[in-house]
């Protein structure tokens, strides 16, 4: 917690009026400290602005008040140097192979053939895809496709990875062994990780700080320390420590998804009713 | 059609032994395909043999082709024909791809036009044809603006749709990648819509053909429309069913060369 390397002060969104709703306060103010080469994972009940706050962090969307800054540099609307984005959804690129999905970010780069290729060459058999190398993402599972895009990412060499509810669309059992993974490149990169996720046990597991949002709109509250090793892996979720860490965000949690989930209770019965 | 069984489950679904499945499979369409030619030429025979006013059976039109295709007469037809059609496919393509990517990105004028083209679609258009030879004459133009109508629409269609379907996902990861404005529309746009607008060139060739074909049959003096109307109308059978062959054959081939096409681009 030494270093601040990447720094939210009083972060807020409202998206204008439409459709005949007022102004929608979506976002903050939040205030957010990331230390150089920690962990920290964001959970919040679905619809608190997780993902808004994401994109404003790299660059992908304007706050509506506050300022970011990313090692030392304000961060306004475009995506600055250093900074790897993880999506939710699969964007692999259909039409390129998983070589070349890898390399393309680095084609722009203005940097040799052979420079390149030693480097996608490296990530790949860092994420075990090298049985893929030349097939095309249709062919692939959703994990390893995921896969595709977290090594598009990390060619690059981000010192901030931003991963947005990666693993959200993968079984239970490829969601831990991908916590995994995420821990070891982690571990090898030394880069700072900010992890959204709808799941609470991947936050506790994988992050050093746990930061819970409330319903919308999203401010944090509550920021739990796990104080993990630096060599922890999913096997951490047989550790004592682990039942009353996860135990602490749900109690916070369980208050404001009821909050959310309330709002769309309250509307229900009239229309089934009827 | 596949009689493969997909390997579902597997993270990697293609694999060493995917060659010798492509193959497989390839050579299983190539059989379909053939079977298929073998059951309609059997039903022309039956037809033929029902009624040989109206049709000539598969020898001897197959004979009556071959002779055509080494006669002037036909090669003036067909000429004439090509012409009308090639005008119309450039027109088609070149401005239904520039009509459907401007309704694409503007969303309204795209809400907008999406009932009107559907509706456009839908209409039989033929029943506008003496408007069109009103407004063209009964040359070449006609032909090409009939052609036209049928083949613009489903190219407008397809481009817009695939524009305003495009994954936002993609556009996200361009500017993480920090792409430029050019390099995202070149890099990561066009190969992103270019399976659906080749699906829509191939349905609009089809149309096209279909609307100068229609357009040489009426008030027309030239075209392989006209020689087939004239075989009608004079009763030369043989030449009418023959020009149908070929007219069929350039069809299928060009039609499947264009989906060959998209399949290679949609992976």
């Amino acid at each position: 917690m030494s270093v601040s390397h990447a720094e939210l002060r009083e972060v807020s969104k409202v998206f204008p009026a439409a459709g005949g709703q007022g102004d929608v306060h979506a976002l903050g103010p939040i205030d957010l400290n990331l230390a150089k080469g920690e962990v920290i994972a964001v959970v919040g009940p679905s619809g608190c602005g997780k993902t808004t706050l994401l994109e404003i962090l790299a660059g992908l969307a304007v706050p509506s008040g506050g300022s970011i800054s990313f090692e030392g540099r304000p961060v306004r609307g475009e995506v600055p140097d250093g900074i790897g984005v993880v999506f939710q959804e699969d964007a692999s690129l259909p039409w390129l192979t998983v070589w070349d999905n890898i390399s393309f970010g680095l084609r722009r780069a203005g940097i040799g053939a052979a420079e390149i290729k030693r480097r996608v060459d490296d990530v790949i058999s860092f994420m075990g895809l090298e049985d893929f190398a030349r097939a095309y993402p249709a062919q692939l599972s959703g994990g390893m496709r995921q896969r595709v895009c977290i090594a598009r990412t990390l060619v690059l060499e981000p010192r901030l990875i931003l991963l947005d509810e990666p693993f959200g669309a993968l079984d239970q059992q490829t969601r831990l062994l991908m916590g995994d993974e995420l821990l070891r490149l982690w571990r090898k990169t030394g880069a700072t990780i900010f992890l959204i996720t709808h799941a609470i046990d991947e936050a506790v597991m994988l992050a050093d700080r746990v930061a819970v949002m409330s319903a919308r709109p999203g401010c944090f509250i509550d920021l739990v320390k796990t104080e993990w090793g630096r060599d922890r892996d999913s096997r951490v979720v047989a550790d004592g420590r682990f039942g009353a860490l996860t135990g602490r965000v749900w109690t916070r949690l369980r208050e404001e998804s009821l909050k959310s989930v309330g709002r769309s209770i309250n509307r229900v019965p009239a229309a089934a009713l009827s | 059609m596949s009689v493969i069984p997909e390997t579902s489950g597997s993270a990697y679904v293609g694999g060493h032994d995917s060659a010798p499945a492509t193959q497989r499979q390839s050579l299983q369409r190539l059989l379909d395909s053939f079977l298929l030619i073998v059951v309609l030429v059997v039903i022309w025979q039956l037809v033929y043999w029902k009624s040989e006013v109206a049709i000539t059976g598969p020898i001897e039109t197959v004979k009556t082709a071959i002779e055509l295709l080494g006669s002037e007469t036909f090669w003036r037809h067909a000429l004439a024909s090509g012409r009308a059609f090639g005008l119309s496919l450039l027109m088609s393509s070149i401005g239904g791809v520039a009509v459907g990517l401007a309704l694409g990105a503007h969303r309204f004028s795209g809400a907008v036009a999406a009932p009107i083209l559907t509706a456009l679609y839908t209409i039989p258009k033929v029943t506008l044809y003496p408007l069109v030879l009103l407004i063209f004459g009964l040359g070449i133009s006609a032909k090409v603006a009939f052609g036209v109508m049928h083949g613009i629409i489903p190219v407008v269609i397809f481009t817009m749709d695939a524009v305003r379907n495009i994954n936002p996902v993609l556009i996200k990861t361009a500017r993480v990648l920090k792409l430029s404005p050019s390099e995202t529309a070149y890099r990561i746009l066009i190969p992103a819509v270019m399976p659906e607008i080749v699906t829509g060139l191939r349905v609009g060739f089809s149309l096209t053909l279909l609307g100068v074909i229609i357009g040489e049959m009426f008030a027309s003096q030239q075209g392989l429309g006209f020689m087939i109307i004239n075989g009608m109308n004079v009763h030369n059978v043989r030449s009418l069913t023959a020009v149908v062959l070929l007219l069929v054959f350039f069809a299928v081939v060009s039609g499947s060369v264009l989906l060959a096409l998209e399949r290679r681009l949609q992976r």
